[in-house]
């Protein structure tokens, strides 16, 4: 019999292209908070998603008790008594809170095959449940009234009375003010005092040094180790999480940076939960690096920028003159390029070839002095561009959503390219993208600034904004922390600003 | 040795296996179309005529248009239930305005006798502003496209009932109409009634045509694909996705619009009730002409088979004295085999 409530052992998922988990061993004591730290892309989501079915992992094995668990999908994963607070939290909005809580396995009473929902019952188990779990929810209250706390609440009762003995919250806390985030703390003591076992996934230091009794650290796919977390610090934990050796190659930076092109002076989002006070300037030819934890807002900045979002105040400056931009039809006209964070879902055209993914934004230059357009021209720049940017295709009329990553990743570049911007937006342009192809996207950014076109390059990975940046500007909470030299910035010190709730 | 050249032969057909499969999926449409014909022509030789195929072209030609009215919208990733009704409405006031002098019941007693080009240009620009009102409803009002135009699908109809109760027509069929305009409907260039091509036909085949141009050549139709393929990445890419839907919403009106008086020309007449489902068939023909009903997808080509496989559907069936019930059912088993198939080629990548 061993001591641990669950074991994942020498777990490992390879997706083409990356290890994403390399023989990871992840040990849980009955009634006790695990942590689960590392950065972004670390592997502690695939590791997760593994255990709650969504992933099936090409080796290793996970055992609840010392018996080996067999888990093909999320009920499975439900039925051994593991759930999951997943961050985005995904309530039917339109029902109310005992529905939600009981969707799937409502209690029902009949004769033979006809069955009625036993609302009596359920209303019932409602209130028996959440005033055991000390929760103030009322059970006929619709779930999309509710604020993101109460949800999270529901959440949890929902896995205790599933009899859940490992509960995974992923950065639970992310979007609770500081009362709600007492209250969820108070729920977790409860759950260890009833033998559930919690993992905690969070980048908050200072949450997981009070609440956690074991701290597991993981990079790169891999795990650095378990420790107890009376034996740790931030500094520790930091040192842990960053201290790699950075082999990963980046091309010699030869741009030089040259007048400002872009000033942005205390950009506020109209979400009072978004950015606030964002300012920095940006050089011709240089690539300003933006770190930052998830949720840090980085992506709404640049969306802002390109007109994507709105803004209640700041303003905008392109060569020393104030712009406007309400859509991204300004932003074009501006000279500005976006590259999206999700390329599936704002970047391509899935169904459309890699000729009309290439064109679209600058279709103006191929039309004649009819309005119509020149479909030889149209192919000649497309082939152009593709071969510059080396996009393996079968041939400009292929289908985009059949190429890899990397690849559909270069047209959208491409797309930008042509219609010449001075100010590039790149937010994780190598995200999901295998390693050769990063390099090549590495040379392409590093030659776009060395022509003098200006980088803002948003990227969760150390050493490729490291590698990358002429100056990292690194957000936490929608602001800016600090905007470091090359000289100045580290692994460390970057974390420093990104991570550390008192400066 | 034997085996490997056996093997190689294997593959060899293997993949002529597959690019016979590939070419049929790409051309399935025009094939389904022949094999069709072929199978009527099968059962009663007599099909086989210009008869035939001048009366099969003559019935379908304002369907075409109306569907390629129709594709604008679905290739955007909507769909458009006004194209009836204002496919009514446009053939009621184009009929109104083009009775003889001498017409006995005339809708409007006092009016003199209009150049025809006058409320033709009239029609259409009614079925534009329907278009351009179902264009602002979806794209400013944010409405789903089904709901929008099922809105003015309902409204175009009673508006259109109201014009056509007025005094002193009182909901009286509009008849009478003018021979220059009646000419445009039934009219041909040729030798007599059979060995000849119809105005309305010809008519079709110049719509055909400036949609194709619309759909390949211009700014405007590549951003319709855009749209229709991601909106999201449209907006992104720079394109005015409000402004083009607009746009697409009202040329589909337009093309309803003229489609209209076409109908009114070519029966001679007009009612509140024509035009009644037309929509439906025009989305049916879209679709199984591989128009994707989840948008970015569809050619002009393919839009005037999936037309045409209707057509020869209900004209050969009778031909060969088939029950009129049961070419509905044939039709919808066709819509759904259709888009069954179709669907194939997006599951299977999954």
């Amino acid at each position: 019999m061993s001591d641990y409530l669950l074991e994942m052992i020498a777990v490992s998922k390879e997706f083409p292209g990356v290890k994403a988990l390399d023989g990871v061993t992840l040990q849980v004591r009955k009634g006790t908070v695990h942590a689960l730290m590392g950065e972004n892309g670390a592997g502690k989501s695939t590791l997760m998603k593994c255990l709650f079915g969504i992933y099936q992992p090409d080796e290793g094995e996970i055992k609840m008790n010392g018996t080996t668990l067999h888990i093909k999908n999320s009920k499975d994963a439900l039925d051994c008594g593991i759930s999951m607070i997943h961050q985005e939290l995904n309530p039917v909005p339109h029902r109310n809170v005992m529905e939600n809580l009981w969707i799937g396995r409502f209690p029902e009473y009949g004769i033979g095959p006809i069955k009625f929902i036993d609302h009596k019952k359920m209303l019932r188990d409602t209130e028996a449940l959440l005033k055991d779990l000390g929760m103030d929810i009322d059970p006929h209250a619709l779930v999309g009234d509710l604020s993101v706390s109460k949800v999270q609440s529901i959440e949890i009762a929902k896995a205790v009375s599933n009899n859940a003995s490992v509960i995974v919250m992923d950065e639970p806390t992310s979007s609770l003010t500081g009362n709600e985030v007492e209250h969820l703390f108070r729920i977790i003591e409860d759950l260890k005092k009833r033998g559930v076992s919690v993992i905690y996934i969070s980048h908050k230091m200072d949450e997981i040094l009070r609440i956690s009794d074991d701290v597991t650290i993981m990079r790169d796919g891999q795990k650095i180790g378990t420790w107890l977390a009376s034996e740790l610090t931030t500094d520790l934990i930091i040192s842990r999480m960053v201290g790699r050796d950075l082999k990963q190659r980046f091309p010699e930076k030869v741009n030089r940076p040259g007048h400002v092109l872009l000033k942005v002076n205390n950009l506020c989002s109209t979400n009072p939960r978004s950015f606030q006070d964002v300012s920095f300037d940006l050089r011709a030819g240089e690539i300003l690096g933006i770190g930052g934890l998830v949720g840090a807002q980085r992506t709404e900045v640049i969306e802002a920028l390109f007109g994507l979002r709105s803004i209640e105040s700041g303003t905008i400056n392109i060569r020393g003159k104030e712009v406007n931009i309400q859509s991204p039809a300004d932003a074009k006209k501006h000279g500005l390029a976006l590259l999206t964070e999700e390329r599936r879902v704002t970047g391509i055209f899935p169904v459309l070839s890699v000729l009309e993914n290439t064109v679209i934004s600058n279709q103006i230059a191929y039309t004649n002095a009819f309005g119509l357009l020149n479909n030889k021209k149209r192919r000649v720049i497309a082939s152009e561009s593709s071969e510059k940017l080396r996009v393996k295709t079968p041939s400009i009329d292929t289908q985009i959503r059949s190429l890899s990553g990397g690849n559909q990743q270069k047209v959208l570049l491409a797309r930008w390219l042509l219609t010449n911007p001075d100010v590039l937006l790149l937010d994780e342009p190598t995200r999901g993208i295998d390693v050769g192809a990063k390099f090549e996207i590495y040379q392409l950014i590093v030659d776009l600034a060395k022509q003098g076109k200006a980088v803002i390059f948003i990227s969760s990975e150390m050493p490729e904004l490291l590698g990358m940046s002429n100056r990292i500007l690194v957000m936490r909470e929608g602001r800016v922390s600090g905007i470091l030299s090359e000289e100045e910035a580290t692994e460390e010190s970057i974390m420093r600003l990104a991570a550390q709730h008192s400066a | 040795m034997q085996s490997q050249t056996q093997s190689q032969s294997a593959l060899r057909s293997n993949t002529l296996l597959k690019k016979l499969q590939q070419y049929a999926s790409l051309h399935a449409i025009y094939i389904v179309l022949i094999v069709l014909i072929l199978g009527i022509a099968l059962w009663d030789p007599l099909f086989l005529s210009v008869t035939t195929f001048r009366d099969i072209l003559t019935q379908n030609a304002t369907r075409a248009i109306i569907a390629l009215g129709a594709a604008f919208v679905l290739i955007t990733g909507g769909t458009d239930l006004s194209s009836g009704r204002i496919v009514g409405l446009t053939a009621v006031i184009s009929a109104s305005m083009l009775q003889t002098a001498e017409y006995q019941n005339r809708f409007f007693p006092n009016l003199p006798e209009l150049p025809i080009i006058f409320p033709i240009l009239a029609a259409t620009l009614v079925g534009l502003i329907v278009g351009v009102i179902n264009g602002i409803v979806v794209a400013k009002l944010k409405v789903p496209p089904f709901i929008a135009t099922l809105g003015t699908m309902v409204a175009v109809y009673g508006l259109n009932s109201l014009y056509f109760d007025m005094e002193p027509n009182n909901s009286q069929p509009i008849g009478g109409l003018s021979k220059e305009f009646t000419k445009l409907g039934t009219g041909y260039i040729g030798f007599n009634s059979t060995y000849s091509i119809p105005y309305i036909v010809l008519i079709a085949i110049a719509v055909s045509i400036v949609v194709w141009i619309i759909f390949n050549k211009t700014r405007f139709g590549k951003n319709m694909y855009a749209i229709g393929g991601n909106m999201q990445a449209a907006t992104v890419s720079g394109i005015n996705v409000s402004k083009n839907l607009i746009g697409i919403y009202a040329i589909a009106g337009a093309l309803y619009g003229l489609a209209g008086v076409l109908e009114a020309a070519r029966t001679g007449g007009a009612t509140n009730n024509y035009g009644n489902m037309y929509e439906l068939d025009a989305i049916a023909a879209c679709v199984v002409g591989g128009v994707s009903t989840t948008g970015g997808i569809g050619r002009v080509q393919g839009i005037i088979a999936g037309v045409l496989i209707f057509g020869v559907i209900n004209y050969g069936l009778t031909f060969i004295g088939v029950s009129p019930y049961w070419q509905w059912i044939t039709k919808g088993a066709i819509i759904v085999a259709a888009v069954a198939f179709d669907i194939r080629k997006y599951v299977a990548k999954k």
